[in-house]
Order: C-alpha cells, then structure tokens, then sequence
C-alpha cells in the first residue's frame, strides 16, 4: 500500500495571496480581514445565508445520525420528487431578503444531478434573491466528482466545494464505512481545481479508535500538500442509534477522548505552520477562504434552511423541519409548509445563545450583556485561572478550543437576574 | 373500659423479615378490625419507606377485640416490631408496654440471631413467650426442626409451639386462643394513682405530640391535669384515643389499656419516651423504670450539597427528632464541605433511612461523610476526649492511646459454614468466645470484636461466604484500647475529612489505596491534574493522578441545530449540579456514598 501514501503532485498550486476572482470571497466586503478576525465575525451577523438539505446518501455511514435516506431505504431514489418538494418549500419562505451564502448540505447533495441542482439555485435566486459574490458551497463525497460533474457546477454557479475526505488511511476509511479511497480524494481535489474552484475544502474525521498518531500524521500531511483553501476537522462522536454506538456499547472500543486532543492539537500546529488561521473551534482557513455560512450562523445571523430535518432562524424565531422523507414529501405536496416544531427566544435567552456559540469563534465574543455576569461568577473566575478563558480587545475568548462546550455549560449558570 | 382480666398486652417479635407483620394482618382480618376493603398486606407498614423496602421500621400498636370460645371479648393491645438489628430499641421499647410476645420463626430458616436476641430480651423482661413457627405452608419449610430450635431456646417443649401460615391463615386461630390462654392480663392496681408509660410518641403537625402510652395503674380521662414526671410538666389531655388502626377517640384509658394521649404540646423536649404520666393533684411519686437512651453505634457528617441550606438541614433534623428518638447530633464544621452536622445513628441502615427521609420529606440534597464508630482518645494529661470524627482526633504527639467500641456479636450459621466464618472473623480482630449448636446442623457461634470491624461491610461478607445462611447480631461490649491511626485523604493537595477515617494501623495501607483508587475513578476530570493522595500524617502512603480534562466539545453544531445543543448543555449542566466544590476540585455525590461503602 506505500504507494497509497506518496504525496501526488498537483499542478494547481494555490498562491499564497490569492487572486481575486468572480468567486472568490476578497471582492466582498471583508476585505484584508483575517479569518479569526472580531470585525469580520461582527460583520457576519448582518448576513444572510440559505440551507438545503440533500439527504441522500448511497448507504449510512456508521457515525451517522445526519436526517439521510440510504439509496436501499424507502424513498432513497427518489430525488426528482425531493426537488420538486424542496422547490415548493423555497416558494414558501415568507420573508425573502437576498442570501449571502449558500451551503447545500446532507446527506450527499453531490447524488443529484447538475440540472437537478440548478433548479433549486433558480428557485432560490427568484424567490429569495442572491447577492452578489454570495458564497455558493456544496459538500462532496469524492467518490461521485468527475471533471465534468465539477464544470457544471461551476456552470450552476458553485464557487465552493468542501470534500468529505475524512481520511487518507485506508483502514481508518474502511472503519467510517467510506467507500471511496485517498486516490479518489486526490483526483476529486484535482478535478475540482481544473474546474475551476479556488477555494476547496477538506473535511476530515480525527480520533477513529483504528487511527494512530503516524496515520493521523500522514493523513494531515496528505492534505496540506493538496494546498486546499479551508480545511474542517472533526472528532469522531459516538452518536446514541448509530451502527458505532451500538457497537461501543457491544464492547467495540470507543474513541479516547485524550487522543483526540493530540490529534487536534498536532493538526492545529500543522495548519498554522502551513499558512491556515483558525477561526472556529473546527475550521481552519487561508486568508480570505473562511466559510460565509458558517461565520453567519455562528454569529445567529439570519438563515432559511430548507429540507427534511433543517433548522432556520429568522426574526427571532427558531424553526426546524420534519425528519422523516415520506412525512415531509406528503407535507409539502399538500401544500403545508413541513415544520416540526418552532422556538421563539426571549431576550436573555437570545443574548445568552449568542454567547455561547460565539464562544465557538477564534475571534471571541463580544460580551453584550451576558459577557460581564459570566466572566466575574466563581465559574467565570476558575476558567480565567485554569487559563481557559481570556478577555481580550473586549471579547471573550476560549484560549482552549477543545474545552468550549465546558465553557457553555459554565455561561449556563448566568441567570437572566444576573445581567 | 375493659377490665384487666380481659385484656392481653403482646409483642409480636422475631428475626427480619419471618413474617412478623404478615401475622399482624391475619389477627386484624380474623377478629374484625379492618374490613376487607381496607386490608393490604402488612397494613401497619405504614411509613412510604417501609412499604417501599418491605420491612418494618417502626414499632406500631393497634387495638383489636377478640371473641373467644368461651364466648368471652377481650382486648388486645399489639404490637408489631421491626425486626432488623438497628431498630432493637423499638423491641426493648415495645416489650416494656407488655406482658406478652409472641415469637416467631421462619419454618424454612429456623432460629436466627435476632430470634435469640429479641427471646432473651422478652425473657429477661419477665415476659410470658408464645412461640410461633410461621410460614409452614412453604415448601421448604421444616416447621419440625424450627420447632425443636424454639423450644430449645425458650427451654420448652416442641409441641407448645404454635404452627402456623400467616399467609394462608392456618393456625390463627389456634394462636388467637392461646393469646387469650397462655398470656397473662396486666397486673396493675386499678384505685391507685395513674401512671402510664410513654413507650412511643411521634409528632403530627396539627396536633404536636402524640404519645403511646401504656395505662400501669389507675386511669386517665379526658381533660384531667396530667404530669409527664421526668420534665416536671403539666397539662391537660385533651384527646384520649386508640388504634384501630384507624384511630377512634375514647373518654378513658383504664388499668392495662394501651391508647394515645394528646396534650397540644408541641416541644418534643417535654415529652420523653419513657417517662411515666400520673395526675398533677393525687398522683404517684414512683416513677416507672423508663428506659436507656439509645446508643448511637455509628456517626457520619451530612452536608447539605447547598451551603444555603444548613437551616434548613437544622429544622428538618429537629423535625425528624420528633419521631426518632435515637436521632443525636450536634453542629459541625468541615474545611472540604461546609456547614453541617454530625448525626448518630444506631446502623448503617438507620443511617440510610434517616438520610433518604431528610431528602425526600424535606427536599434537601445531601452529602454524607464516611460513617464511622465514636472512639475516645486518651491523652498524656490523662484526660478522656471522645472522637466521633476523625476530626476530633488529637494529634499525635499529645495521645497516649486510642480506644475502640467493642462489641459482643453472636452468629449463626449452618454447620458446614463454621470455618470460613472463623476466618473472617479472624480477619476482623474477632476474639473467639462460645460456641453451642441449636442442631446438629446450626451453631451459634459467639465472639467478641471492636464495633468498626463489623458495623459497615461485615454482614455482607458473612452472608456471601454462607450463602445467605448466617445471621447476626451484635450488643456494646465496653471500650478497649487499639492500635490505630488517622488516614487522611487529600485532594489536590487539601485534607477532606469526608475520607478520612481512623483504621487499625495493620489496614491502613490497603484502606489508603482502595479509597484513592475509588475516588480517582469516580472523580470526573478537571481543569488542572489533581493528585490524590492517603496519608498517615505527613507519611503519603498511596498516590494516583486524575489527568487534567483536555477535551470537552462536540464537533458540530449539528447542522444549525443549536435549540438541541443548548438542550443537551443544559442536561450535562443538571448532572453537573451534584457535584460539590470541594477546594477547587468538584466531586459527585457518588464519591461520598462510595466512601461509605468501601471494600477493604
Ligand atoms: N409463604 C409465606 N410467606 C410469608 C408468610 N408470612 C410472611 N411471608 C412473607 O415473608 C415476607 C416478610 O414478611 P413480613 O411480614 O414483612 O416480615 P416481618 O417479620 O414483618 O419483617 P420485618 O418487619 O422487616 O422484620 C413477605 O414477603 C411476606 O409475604 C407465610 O406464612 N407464608
Ligand atoms: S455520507 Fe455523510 S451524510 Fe451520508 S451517511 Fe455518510 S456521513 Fe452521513
Ligand atoms: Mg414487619
């Protein structure tokens, strides 16, 4: 397998400063802003971004608990119907207001077809508006991209693919139930770059209890050398139902939370050393490539999300759809908007959600009303101590990523009579 | 009012769980006292704990009349006490209230420990015993060899044994007659002054202070000027009444009866168990007997999990002393936890009870040191200190020595089983005294051991090597100077006494390092390394690291779903509440309950 683990060469060398194209994000308004950068995040609470959910997927992957219909399920082939829903829902959004990003999500958004794909952008563009340089992004398993798939999202209007690589280690691909191979990962990469995407994406999957430390090592070697402009990294989670949790809970081993944290912070000094910044506890970008959408949300900017089991938040309120394929095709055709349930917060719980995901950016978080309460409590006060918190320029930072939902937990004691 | 000679005071006493309640309920059904409708099983199991565990904790006396043969009605006055080693002081209690017991035994299990313990105390209170071999409908029973046993205990014969099914009801009747036949009526003189006994009292908050109390001489009306003698108090009885066991109010309480007096007093302190009532003008000046304060065998300190809540752990605790007397505490104060009390219990069981009616009746979250025996620490001065923490040892340098309760312990256990309770008695500094066979194939065996060596884990392993055969029972034997020390466990560097204990020098290693061990993995991961170490003073003697905490994130925001991510934060953050700060290091209760069950 060595040959597996050489290094191929790429012929599209991605420029340290980077050009700026019609797709690229340097045209739009935050400029020179470094990824982690506070002005930056500010300014992406005032965008406005659009989900689509794409559930299907040729089979369910073992860690999976995604809203997926596997190509063997009910309905799993059914995607000329799904669109024609999804194309129904789009037209119900009450308030349009253009978007500034698009993320077609899943599942796997890459099993439809390019036309298929482009009706749902046109349904978009007409019914909420797309502004201009708007960051439009697909995820892609490599296992479906071709050169000429690739050119007729290019054609669509994509000017952003994230591939779900996972690994470069064979074993550990066959332990995720993948079923493409670090070559396929490669030559997607590739053919994307001849299509045209400058900014690309890597996705990859730490701490799977068949990965070692040396695999790790070449697999962020792997990818760094394929020069991508955004790279995310997540660790394996045990998800209650899944194919993995049943089989923790037979007595397969489970990942180890400490190697982990090795994995994560030998990829974190990696990427730093490669150039990358990190601006979210899981996303590293080149200057200029940090996902739009991403940012929005975090920064509980305003989103529409369309597709069995999305989650909005517009005006305050909270919505997500219904999970199921059948109930929600069934929904829509009867001209019913498919919604399973809503949540409208109130002002301290709104500031407080705020808080807390913002705690999630590398930027930190401004403090607003919460900020003061929290870092002055006795929790506020022990997570300064332990160094896991800081207060800088006026924000609150995590100095420990890893460490962030302790943090949240700890932002949970603040009560609203607090602030 | 019944006249003496037709009344029968009686106990119903026998080892845990031979079916000392079940028997109450066939004489309730069989006379009448309750209806159908109404009957449950072991009905005077009236506490939610006792029903939820199925054992009796409280003593509890009920009224019922009984149709004789002969034609004649008689009252009875019974009885129904618990039968697990900790609430012995509810037997002794109740027996002073009678003339009578009635003993019974398990025909599949025969005589036990506390068959004998309880028999000997009927005995020695100059009781008349009716002995009883119960559940003869079992198919392993051997009422035979139960009977013999019996009446090898009492010095009888097999065939005065009364055979009988509470399940089924076989035999009651025989037993109700020789109630009637064999006991003897009380013995009081009507026209003498009143006196009565307080064998029990609980509190109501309506009410205040109801007391049981048990007519000796002359009788008592409502609205007669009483005194409780010992307290010096005098007040009205406003309410005179009995138990039915619904209660049912009556205008006197004759020479003999059994009933309940109210006085509208609401301050326990005045109202004693075991103090004798007689009347204000005309009455007695001879007080009855009365009896010992219980001896508590076993202190623990309880925290409240919230510091705001001493006061409020203060009122329920005098609340909970209304009804238990054998409840002691004092005030305490712990670096690691706070503000709490130091509580006297008469067992681990007891302890359980008490801590689970503080939680649920008074809706407090606790946590409770490691229980531990009240040693006395002698000093160079010559001065006596009592040490019921391992707090109050002092140091060192200023002791001469430190002496341990002891106990006598009586055990009894198949033939076959003998040696390898030897071996553990061994193991438990256990002195060999006696040993007499009820059968051939059941001895009693009977030793001499310090208190701390069998109070916490010992019955346990006794049960586990006789698969369940043996039973046990124990009584304070004096003091006896020991060799032990002080382990403290340190947290982070700081000494939480909710560990520490005081062992024999000889377990104080393998102590040391179970409870290190215990506590590293039940201790979640912090912010910071944080050492655990045991010590005998400033000697470490076993030490272990809990890694600092390196990861505590979840990958995505599931897709936008942030509604389920706050959701899921908020449960990690409720299991999070339990936890109590102990320096700078935050502790799960299950840390503290597991001290308290440490195998060593
Ligand atoms: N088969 C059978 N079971 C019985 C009989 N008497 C009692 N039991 C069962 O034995 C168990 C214990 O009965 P209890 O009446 O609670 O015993 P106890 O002596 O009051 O127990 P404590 O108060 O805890 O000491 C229960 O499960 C009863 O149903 C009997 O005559 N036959
Ligand atoms: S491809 Fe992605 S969405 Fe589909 S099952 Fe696998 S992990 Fe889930
Ligand atoms: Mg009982």
């Amino acid at each position: 397998m060595s040959s597996e683990l050489e290094v191929p060469t790429t012929e599209y060398r991605l420029p340290t400063t980077l050009p700026t194209t019609d797709y690229g994000l340097r045209t739009t308004d935050y400029g020179d802003e470094p990824p982690d950068s506070p002005t930056l995040a500010e300014a992406a609470r005032r965008w406005s971004s659009a989900y689509v959910h794409i559930p299907f997927c040729a089979r369910r992957c073992p860690y999976c608990d995604f809203a997926v219909v596997a190509s063997d399920e009910a309905g799993g082939l059914d995607t000329g119907r799904y669109v024609d829903g999804l194309i129904v829902e789009i037209g119900m959004e009450p308030d349009p207001s253009a978007v500034d990003a698009i993320n077609f999500g899943g599942g796997t958004p890459t099993r439809l077809r390019p036309d298929d794909l482009a009706r749902i952008v046109g349904a978009i563009e007409s019914r909420i508006g797309i502004a201009d340089g708007a960051e439009i992004s697909i995820e892609a398993n490599p296992e479906d991209w071709t050169i000429a798939f690739a050119r007729d999202l290019r054609e669509v209007g994509f000017n952003r693919v994230s591939f779900g690589v996972q690994s470069f280690d064979p074993v550990v691909l066959a332990a995720l139930g993948r079923v493409h191979s670090s070559r396929d990962a490669e030559r997607a990469f590739d053919a994307a770059r001849r299509a045209g995407f400058t900014n690309v994406s890597i996705d990859l999957i730490y701490g799977t209890p068949e990965e070692s430390d040396e695999s790790w090592r070449r697999t962020v070697a792997r990818a760094i050398a394929l020069e991508p402009a955004h790279l995310s990294a997540y660790a394996l989670t045990v998800e209650g139902g899944t194919a993995l949790s049943r089989a923790v809970l037979d007595g397969a081993p489970g990942p180890d939370p400490d190697d982990q944290a090795d994995r994560y912070e030998y990829l974190d000094d990696a990427l730093r050393s490669a150039g990358f910044v990190r601006y979210e506890v899981s996303n590293w970008a080149r200057p200029g490539y940090s996902c739009r959408y991403n940012l929005s949300t975090w920064m509980m900017g305003e989103f529409s999300a369309f597709g069995t089991g999305a989650h909005d938040h517009r005006g305050g309120v909270r919505a997500r759809n219904i999970r199921r394929l059948d109930t929600y095709l069934d929904r829509i055709e009867s001209g019913v908007r498919p919604r399973a349930g809503s949540e409208c917060l109130g002002e301290f719980e709104s500031e407080r959600e705020r808080f807390m995901v913002g705690l999630r950016l590398a930027s930190g978080v401004a403090p607003g009303s919460i900020g003061g309460p929290f870092v002055t409590s006795d929790e506020g006060h022990r997570l300064l101590d332990a160094a896991v918190i800081d207060v800088r320029d006026g924000r609150v930072v995590v100095l420990k990523p890893l460490l962030t939902d302790l943090v949240a937990r700890s932002v949970l004691s603040v009560s609203a009579d607090d602030c | 009012m019944t006249a003496p000679s037709r009344i029968r005071n009686f106990s119903i006493i026998a080892h845990i769980d031979h079916g000392k309640s079940t028997l109450a309920d066939r004489l309730l059904e069989r006379t009448g006292a309750i209806s159908e409708r109404d009957m449950r099983d072991q009905v005077l199991d009236e506490m939610d704990l006792e029903r939820e565990r199925g054992i009796t904790i409280k003593a509890n006396a009920v009224r019922i009349d009984y149709d004789a043969v002969s034609g004649d009605r008689y009252q009875f006055n019974l009885i129904d006490t618990p039968g697990h080693v900790d609430f012995s002081y509810e037997v002794s209690r109740s027996l002073e209230a009678c003339e009578g017991a009635v003993l019974v035994v398990d025909a599949s299990q025969g005589v036990e420990a506390q068959t004998l313990a309880n028999a000997y105390m009927a005995i020695e209170g100059g009781l008349e015993v009716i002995p009883v071999v119960n559940k003869i409908d079992l198919p392993a029973a051997d009422p035979d060899r139960a009977a013999e046993e019996l009446a090898g205990v009492l010095g009888g014969t097999a065939d005065e044994v009364i055979r009988v099914s509470a399940k089924t009801g076989v035999g009651i009747d025989e037993l109700l007659e020789a109630i009637v036949d064999r006991l003897p009526p009380p013995e009081g003189d009507e026209d003498a002054p009143l006196r009565a006994l307080v064998f029990d009292s609980f509190y109501d908050t309506y009410r205040g202070v109801v007391s049981h109390v048990r007519i000796v001489d002359g009788s008592v009306s409502t609205r007669d000027q009483i005194r409780f003698m010992a307290t010096g108090l005098d007040v009205d009885a406003d309410e005179l009444g009995i138990r039915r066991p619904a209660t049912e109010e009556v205008d006197r309480l004759g020479t003999g009866e059994v009933g309940y007096l109210i006085t509208g007093v609401k301050e326990i302190d005045l109202i004693r168990v075991g103090d004798t009532v007689t009347h204000t003008s005309k009455g007695t000046v001879h007080a009855l007997p009365g009896y010992l304060e219980p001896k508590p065998m076993v202190f623990s300190g309880l925290f409240p999990t919230d510091g705001d809540d001493f006061e409020r752990l203060r009122e329920a605790l005098d609340k909970l002393r209304l009804n238990d007397s054998s409840l002691v505490f004092q005030a305490e104060t712990s670096r690691a936890l706070g503000f709490g009390f130091r509580v006297g219990f008469l067992g681990l069981l007891h302890m359980e009870i008490v801590r689970e009616r503080l939680e649920r009746e008074y809706d407090l979250e606790l946590v409770a040191t490691a229980p531990s025996v009240a040693y006395k620490a002698n000093l160079m001065s010559g001065e006596q200190v009592p040490v019921r923490s391992p707090q109050d040892l002092p140091d060192v340098s200023s002791l001469a020595a430190i002496e341990e309760p002891y106990v006598k312990v009586m055990i009894i256990t198949p033939s076959e089983f003998i040696g390898t309770v030897m071996d553990l008695v061994q193991q438990r500094r256990g002195e060999m005294g006696e040993m007499t066979y009820l059968s051939p194939e059941r001895a009693e065996l009977h030793y001499r051991m310090p208190l701390a060596e069998i109070v916490f884990d010992f019955f346990d392993h006794l049960k586990t090597r006789t698969r369940g055969y043996a039973s046990l029972d124990y009584e304070p034997d004096g003091y006896q100077a020991s060799d032990l020390v002080r382990v403290n466990i340190l947290l982070n560097g700081l000494p939480v006494d909710a560990f520490s204990t005081i062992v024999h020098r000889d377990k104080a290693y393998v102590y040391g390092k179970a409870m290190v061990g215990r506590l590293r993995e039940l201790i979640p991961r912090q912010l910071f390394d944080v050492p655990i170490q045991a010590a005998i003073g400033t000697r470490i003697i076993s030490r272990e690291t809990i890694k600092a905490r390196r990861k505590d994130v979840t990958a995505k925001c599931y897709g936008g779903d942030i509604t389920r991510k706050r959701k899921l934060l908020e449960r990690q953050k409720e299991g999070k509440r339990r936890m109590k700060m102990v320096g700078q290091v935050e502790v799960p209760q299950e840390a503290f309950v597991a001290a308290l069950k440490l195998e060593t």
